[in-house]
Parts: C-alpha cells; sequence; structure tokens
C-alpha cells in the first residue's frame, strides 16, 4: 500500500484469550481507504471474534485498532460506530417490530438527530439497496436475502468510512448472492471501505483487493487474492475445499 | 383516521372532559379523578416500562418516596407541596437513577431487572415501616385544611382537574418522545439492545435518561397521593399492590403507545370499582387484585399487545406517518 | 452482642431449615432449568402448600408430616395444569409475557388464599411442635429435624429421578436443547408439564413441612418467593447441586441476620441479600449463567 495514503483501519498485535483457548494472537494488518480487505479463515480462526474485538463489541487483551487514526480499544460499540464504523451481525438481527423504513432510520439517527431528516435519508438508502417494495413492511417477515439486505443498509445509514461485512452471503444461493455481491461493489465505490468475513471463496475473490488469511488465531497469510489462495499454508488450513481454486468472477 | 381527525377526535373528548365535572356526581368524580390520577402513573411508567421495554414492578418506590418527601417537607418545614412535589419527584430521580444505574451498569435484563425493582421497593418499605421519624408502621396523617396553598382542595372538582392535567402532562412527555430520537433509540433498545449499540445507540445512557423521567414524573404523583388521601401507610404506598395497580393499567391498554396507559385505566378502574363493591363481603379490599391476575394471564395469552393496538387494528387506525 | 449459645442456636436452626429452602429452591431451579421460566408464583405455591397441610390437620386432623405428601401431590397437578394450560403458551414469546404471566398467576394465588383464608396468621399443631432435643446448650426442634431430614430425602429422590429414570433424562435433555429433544421423539410439552408439576409438587411438599413450624399467612408468598429466588441465583438457575447448597447458606444467612439484628429488619437483611447477589454474582457460585 502506497506510504502516503493513512490507513483506514490499523489493526496491530491484537490478541484475545477466552479461559484456556487462544482465540486471536497478535493479528496485524491494515486497510485503505477505499479498499476491501477479505477475511478468510476455516472456522474457529478468530474471525468473528476479530471483528467483535474491532467494534467494541469484546476488549482485546492485548493490542492497538485504529480507525483514522483515532484509538478504538476501550470503547463502547456505540462510539465505535460514531467513529465511522458500521457492522453487521453474522446471525442477521433486524428489529422485527419495526417496518423496514424504521429500521434503517434508526442507523440514520446517528448522524442525523432530526427524525424528519433521518426518515428522508432511510428512505433514500432503503432503495439504494433495492428494499423500495418493502419499506413500509415489518422487518420480521422479510426473507433471509431481504433480511442480510437491510443488515447492510441499516449500518449503512449510520454513514461509515469502515464497514465490517460478518458472512453477508451465508445462506444465500447464487442468485441472491451475485446480486448483493454487486450491491457491496456499488457501496465500496461510493467510498467504503470494507472488511468483509466470507465462507464464499467465489465471492471474497472477485470482491478483495487484499485478502488476510487466519488459522488458529494467527494471520497466515496476506497479499492479492489470486496469491494468497495459492499460498501453501492457506490451502493447508482449508485443505479439502475445493474452491481455492475457483476464478475470479 | 388521518392526523388531522385524531386531532379534532382528540380535542373534542378533552372538551368534554373538561365539561364533564359540571353533570356529574361526587361519586363519578371520585372515580374520574382515580381514573386519571392511575392513568398519570401508568403513564409515567410506560416511559420505561413500555417504550423503553425495561419492566419495572417497584414504581410504588417512587410513588412512596414522593409522597413522603412532599408530606414531611410540608409537615416539618411547612413548605407548599407545590414546589414540594419538584423535590419529591427530584428524590424520586435520585432512587431511580440508582436502582438504573444499579440495573443497567451490571446487565440487568428482564427477570433481574424486576427482581432488583422489587427489591428496592421492598427495601423502602421495610425502611419507612421502621423509621419513626416518619410514623413508622403507624405512617404520616396530614391534617385537611382545604388550603390550595397546601395542595389541598374543599372541592373534589379541583382535585378532578389537577388529576387531569397531571394525566396530560404525563401523555405530553410520552407524545414528545415518541416522536423524536429518543423514542426511537428506546424502540430499538426494547427490540434489540446490541444490534442497537452496533448502530450508535448509546443503550445505557438512553435507559438511565428513561428510567430517570419515568421516576420523576413518578414522584410527582406521590405528592398527589399524599395530599388527596391524607394518609401515607408504607405498606400501602410502597407495596406491591400498587406496583401492580401501576403496571396493569399500561400492560391491559398497550404498553409503549400513547393511549395505552389511558385506556387501560378507562377499562381497569371502573372494574376494580365493581369487583370492589361485589367482594364487599369477604373484609378484603384486596380481592379485586384476583382481578387483575386474570387479566394479566389473559392479556399474554391473547392481547399481548394490549387493549389499544388490538382495536386501533380493528378500526382501521394506522399511523403512517412516523 | 449477642452470647455464642444464640449464635450457635442461630446456625443450628439455620442449618435445619436450610433443607426446606433447599427444596424450595431446587423446584425453582428446576422449572427454570427445563424451561427457561421463571415461576413468580412459586412462593405463593408455597402458601398453598401450607394452607393445603392445614386445612388436612384442621378438617381431617392428618398431621402434616404424613399430609405433605398428598399436598405435594396436589400441587403437582396445580402445576401441571399451569404448565399445560398457560406457560406452555409463550414458551418462544418474550421473557416479558413469561414474567407478566406469572405475575397474574401469583396474583390470583395469593388472594384467593386471602379470600378463602382471611389474612390472619395461622399454624398447624403437632404433636411433633411442642417436642425439643437438647444438645448441650442448645436445644433442636424435633419439627425442624423432621423437617429437615424429609427434606433431604425428597430433594435425593429428585436427584434420583433425574439421574436414573427415563423421565428424567428426557427432562434433562429437553433443558439442554429443546428442539434436539423434539427431533428425538421426546414429548417436550409432556416433559415440560412434568417438570413444573414436579417444582411446584416439592415447594409445595415445603410449604407443608414448614407449616408446623412457623406462623403462615397468605401474604407471605412473595418473601417465600424472595428467598427462593436468591438461593437459585446464588446457586446458579438450573443447577440442582447449587440450589441445594445457596438454600443451606441463605438459610444460614437469615438466622444469623435474625440474631444479630431486630427482627422486624429480618425483611430488609433477605432484600438487600438479593440485590447484592443481583449485582454481583448473577452466574451464581457454580458458573454458568442464563443468556
Amino acid at each position: 500500500m502506497p506510504a502516503d495514503r493513512e490507513p483506514v483501519l490499523a489493526v496491530t498485535g491484537l490478541s484475545k484469550r477466552f479461559g484456556g483457548l487462544q482465540a486471536v494472537r497478535g493479528v496485524t494488518f491494515d486497510l485503505g481507504p477505499g479498499e476491501v480487505l477479505g477475511l478468510i479463515g476455516p472456522n474457529g480462526a478468530g474471525k468473528t471474534t476479530a471483528f467483535n474485538l474491532i467494534s467494541g463489541f469484546l476488549v482485546p487483551d492485548a493490542g492497538d485498532i485504529r480507525l483514522d487514526g483515532h484509538r478504538l480499544v476501550g470503547k463502547k460499540p456505540h462510539e465505535v460506530c460514531r467513529l465511522g464504523l458500521g457492522r453487521t451481525f453474522q446471525i442477521v438481527r433486524p428489529f422485527p417490530r419495526m417496518s423496514v423504513l424504521d429500521n434503517v432510520k434508526i442507523g440514520a439517527l446517528g448522524r442525523l438527530p432530526a427524525i424528519g431528516a433521518a426518515r428522508e435519508r432511510a428512505r433514500a438508502i432503503v432503495v439504494e439497496v433495492g428494499l423500495e417494495t418493502k419499506m413500509h413492511a415489518p422487518a420480521g417477515g422479510l426473507t433471509l436475502a431481504e433480511r442480510k439486505r437491510l443488515e447492510l443498509a441499516r449500518a449503512l445509514a449510520t454513514g461509515p468510512r469502515l464497514l465490517l461485512l460478518d458472512e453477508v452471503m451465508a445462506g444465500l444461493n447464487p442468485t441472491e448472492t451475485a446480486a448483493i455481491v454487486d450491491l457491496i461493489r456499488a457501496i465500496n465505490r461510493s467510498g467504503v471501505a470494507i472488511l468483509l468475513i466470507e465462507h464464499n471463496m467465489r465471492a471474497v475473490m472477485s470482491l478483495s483487493h487484499r485478502i488476510v488469511a487466519l488459522s488458529f488465531g494467527e494471520k497466515i497469510a496476506e497479499g492479492p487474492p489470486a496469491e494468497v489462495a495459492s499460498h501453501p499454508k492457506v490451502v493447508e488450513a482449508y485443505l479439502g475445499e475445493a474452491y481455492v481454486h475457483a476464478p475470479p468472477a | 383516521m388521518s392526523r388531522r381527525a385524531q386531532g379534532v377526535a382528540g380535542a373534542a373528548v378533552l372538551a368534554l372532559l373538561v365539561l364533564l365535572p359540571l353533570f356529574l356526581g361526587s361519586y363519578a368524580i371520585t372515580l374520574f379523578i382515580f381514573i386519571f390520577f392511575y392513568a398519570f402513573l401508568g403513564q409515567a411508567w410506560n416511559v420505561v416500562g413500555g417504550y423503553a421495554g425495561q419492566l419495572s414492578a417497584g414504581h410504588a418506590a417512587f410513588v412512596g418516596v414522593g409522597a413522603y418527601t412532599s408530606a414531611v417537607l410540608s409537615m416539618q418545614v411547612g413548605l407548599t407541596p407545590w414546589v414540594g412535589m419538584f423535590v419529591g419527584g427530584a428524590v424520586s430521580a435520585a432512587l431511580g437513577a440508582v436502582i438504573g444505574y444499579l440495573g443497567f451498569r451490571f446487565g440487568l435484563r428482564g427477570f433481574y431487572f424486576v427482581l432488583l425493582t422489587v427489591a428496592f421497593a421492598e427495601i423502602c418499605r421495610v425502611v419507612a415501616l421502621n423509621t419513626d421519624a416518619v410514623g413508622g408502621a403507624l405512617g404520616l396523617y396530614i391534617t385537611f385544611t382545604g388550603n390550595p396553598r397546601q395542595f389541598q382542595f374543599q372541592d373534589n372538582r379541583a382535585y378532578y382537574y389537577v388529576a387531569l392535567a397531571m394525566m396530560l402532562l404525563a401523555t405530553g412527555v410520552a407524545a414528545w418522545i415518541e416522536r423524536h430520537r429518543f423514542g426511537a433509540y428506546l424502540a430499538a433498545i426494547r427490540d434489540d439492545e446490541a444490534a442497537s449499540e452496533a448502530l450508535g445507540v448509546d443503550a445505557f445512557k438512553y435507559k438511565m435518561l428513561a428510567m430517570t423521567i419515568s421516576s420523576f414524573l413518578t414522584g410527582l404523583g406521590g405528592t398527589f397521593y399524599a395530599f388527596y388521601l391524607f394518609s401515607l401507610q408504607p405498606n400501602a404506598v410502597f407495596g406491591i399492590p400498587l406496583s401492580v395497580e401501576i403496571i396493569i393499567r399500561p400492560i391491559v391498554g398497550g404498553a409503549g403507545t400513547l393511549l395505552g396507559p389511558i385506556l387501560g385505566s378507562f377499562i381497569l378502574s371502573p372494574l376494580a370499582e365493581l369487583s370492589r363493591a361485589y367482594l364487599q363481603g369477604s373484609g378484603w379490599s384486596g380481592a379485586h387484585l384476583i382481578l387483575y391476575g386474570v387479566l394479566l394471564v389473559a392479556v399474554v395469552l391473547f392481547l399481548p399487545q394490549g387493549a389499544y393496538p388490538y382495536l386501533a387494528r380493528r378500526l382501521g387506525w394506522t399511523d403512517h406517518a412516523r | 452482642m449477642p452470647d455464642a449459645t444464640l449464635v450457635a442456636q442461630g446456625l443450628l436452626n439455620g442449618v435445619l431449615f436450610g433443607g426446606v429452602y433447599s427444596l424450595m429452591a431446587v423446584g425453582l431451579t428446576l422449572i427454570f432449568g427445563v424451561m427457561r421460566v421463571v415461576n413468580f408464583a412459586h412462593g405463593d405455591m408455597m402458601v398453598w402448600g401450607m394452607y393445603l397441610a392445614w386445612l388436612g390437620a384442621t378438617r381431617l386432623g392428618v398431621d402434616p408430616y404424613a399430609s405433605f405428601l398428598g399436598c405435594a401431590a396436589l400441587l403437582f397437578a396445580l402445576g401441571l395444569v399451569t404448565q399445560r394450560a398457560l406457560v406452555g403458551q409463550i414458551l418462544d414469546a418474550p421473557h416479558e409475557m413469561q414474567i407478566l404471566l406469572m405475575l397474574g398467576v401469583a396474583l390470583i394465588l395469593e388472594n384467593a388464599a386471602l379470600l378463602a383464608f382471611g389474612p390472619d396468621p395461622v399454624r398447624v399443631r403437632s404433636p411433633w411442635s411442642a417436642a425439643t432435643l437438647w444438645l448441650g446448650p442448645v436445644f433442636v426442634d424435633v419439627a425442624r429435624l423432621v423437617t429437615f431430614a424429609v427434606a433431604l430425602a425428597l430433594t435425593l429422590l429428585l436427584y434420583l429421578f433425574l439421574k436414573r429414570t427415563d423421565l428424567g433424562r428426557s427432562m434433562r435433555a429437553a433443558a439442554d436443547n429443546r428442539y434436539g429433544a423434539l427431533v428425538i421423539g421426546t414429548d417436550v410439552r409432556r416433559v415440560y408439564a412434568v417438570a413444573f408439576g414436579i417444582g411446584a409438587a416439592c415447594v409445595g411438599a415445603a410449604g407443608a413441612l414448614v407449616s408446623p413450624i412457623v406462623p403462615f399467612s397468605p401474604s407471605g408468598g412473595l418473601s417465600a418467593s424472595v428467598a427462593s429466588f436468591n438461593i437459585v441465583i446464588i446457586g446458579g438457575m438450573g443447577n440442582l447441586p447449587g440450589a441445594f447448597v445457596g438454600g443451606l447458606l441463605v438459610s444460614l444467612a437469615e438466622s444469623l441476620g435474625a440474631v444479630f439484628l431486630a427482627p422486624s429488619l429480618k425483611e430488609l437483611v433477605s432484600f438487600s441479600l438479593l440485590v447484592v447477589i443481583l449485582l454481583f454474582r448473577p452466574a451464581g457460585l457454580f458458573g454458568k449463567s442464563p443468556s
């Protein structure tokens, strides 16, 4: 990464242990402005833990996390969000009793305290993610693919510099996946950096500028998608996975 | 029903309520006083229990604290309850802040938070029972002077208007909350606190605000209680039966809705009166609590959102402009 | 400063009464462990156990130490019906609904007792009530001793039931993983109903066993519930051995509290203890926190 660009996210020596298990050990990586960084690794590699550490839901045992130079360690999730980091959850969590619009409105209220302005911005984002037909539908009644879009829309409404996407494509069929990939690309093009955890290798390869691979809590590889995909340590960690040789989409 | 029609209907009902005392006898006025007063308390509870979704079963603590504060200040220092009311409210708010801080800082949710609120109410009750300075088990009796400066009125109708004004005040606060970011954030916290945090909502701060506002308003009600009933007994003013009276109206009427507590009070106060008269022979005046128990069970099983949302759906009143 | 004899007596009484507390708590923790439902009506069910024993003693001349099984059976039926008709309908509802439901049941039970029996405290006279044994400077109420022994026996029986019988195993399976239990064909509804029934039976038996020892009235339901919650939270929700040990501990604490403090402050101790427990030990001494 060119030296004159300050990274959006700088993670240094991140570590977290749960009882006897070292979930994350000394992980270090950077994310440049407008970059898409894929975070891959087998189950239990520490990816979601890393997300929780970065977004303030967990406190690291050691390490530093900086967003645009601001120190994130020790900050609560809502403070982290205010500083410009949005995240989605692995198991989607819409506000079930509220409409799609109202869900997104909650995100928008962060930057636009006036309800009217927030609602308008929310409306625009709902259209942007393609949920216009469900604007007033209760979130509890949406399909899985629609909920994923809602989750994205809500996080987007907070006006983030960086978006953390946790397995957004899990449970989606190929058509839905392709649509979400396009949406994520569009969001990235509008200037939002993206850090995504994903098991869908095809999608990760096609979206990411760079990839970081984790295994048992440690970083085992980092670099452009094709390079990481053929890295011996990564192949070893994923032994048996056929997707490693998937061509870029 | 459009916003405009809602406004007109509301104004009409309000005018009716204002004019009603001209046509009603003393018993009916007393009934309305209780309807308004418990609607006020229910609406105050609604802020934290309905909108914020933090179930409190110990709100009687705030009534008691507010009541004893203004009563003692009036009797010992001669402070007019019109001012004492706000002192009482402030003390209640402080207690509410303590309970809220302990509960929310220590991550007490649902059942644990309910227990915390009940524990505090009971602690207040036992402390009051054992503190001779505030009358101990005998309680406090306020001398009736009928002097408006001492928040006392000869005419029942004056109490009617005070109670009505209080109900409108609490409802006004609830309406403001509903229409602003505060209310939207509370609804998000209620639905999924962690998800709301990820969207920048400081859940702790908003829950604390809700709790403090709720306990402040409830504390104000304590003064009305003291200077309408003229007697403060620890078991009555801090006890679970009062807490139940407070929460049953918004729950039956619709927790987290603007008109829920009011509707609930209009349904329940007359019902309680009827059952009290019916079960008079047993000698136990709290028997209407059985009715409350049955209603709670029925609401949970058949109308979990309360009467108001059900009615609104049936009558086609929907609210898009939110 | 009370003398050593009083303290020793307090300790002894605390341990003996602990048997009852443990039985109460075990019932509550079983219900929570299996269904994740908090039985707010627990104390009021106990009060009904007490009154049923009282009815048995005054109307039928049956000693509570004989009738406790009958009381337990009746409360079992009550628990079964409560679960089938009410709780079972809202197992997937938000927690607030469960709390409100059980609060409603508590109100019904408490005030029905008030209507039926009046507010004045009563006591059951048992031939055992007056007998005492002397152990040096301290004395043991035979009644308390028998109560302790029976409560212990019942708790042990319950433990064996859960560990050794098929139904008990199904219950533990359903507690661990409802859907898993469903998948392997467990009649979860039946398991839940039985669990609630057993929980109620425990507390009904506890009530009957306690009836000759202390005076009681319908308003005692709340403090019995609070004592149960104290114990179960300390011991860990759903943790049976924890509830047992917790019962002894809380009983000791209350008993010693009564020695050192004025009796009118006994309730203050319970509730303050509850606040402290809530703030510092929701995971219980034995680990495992409810999510």
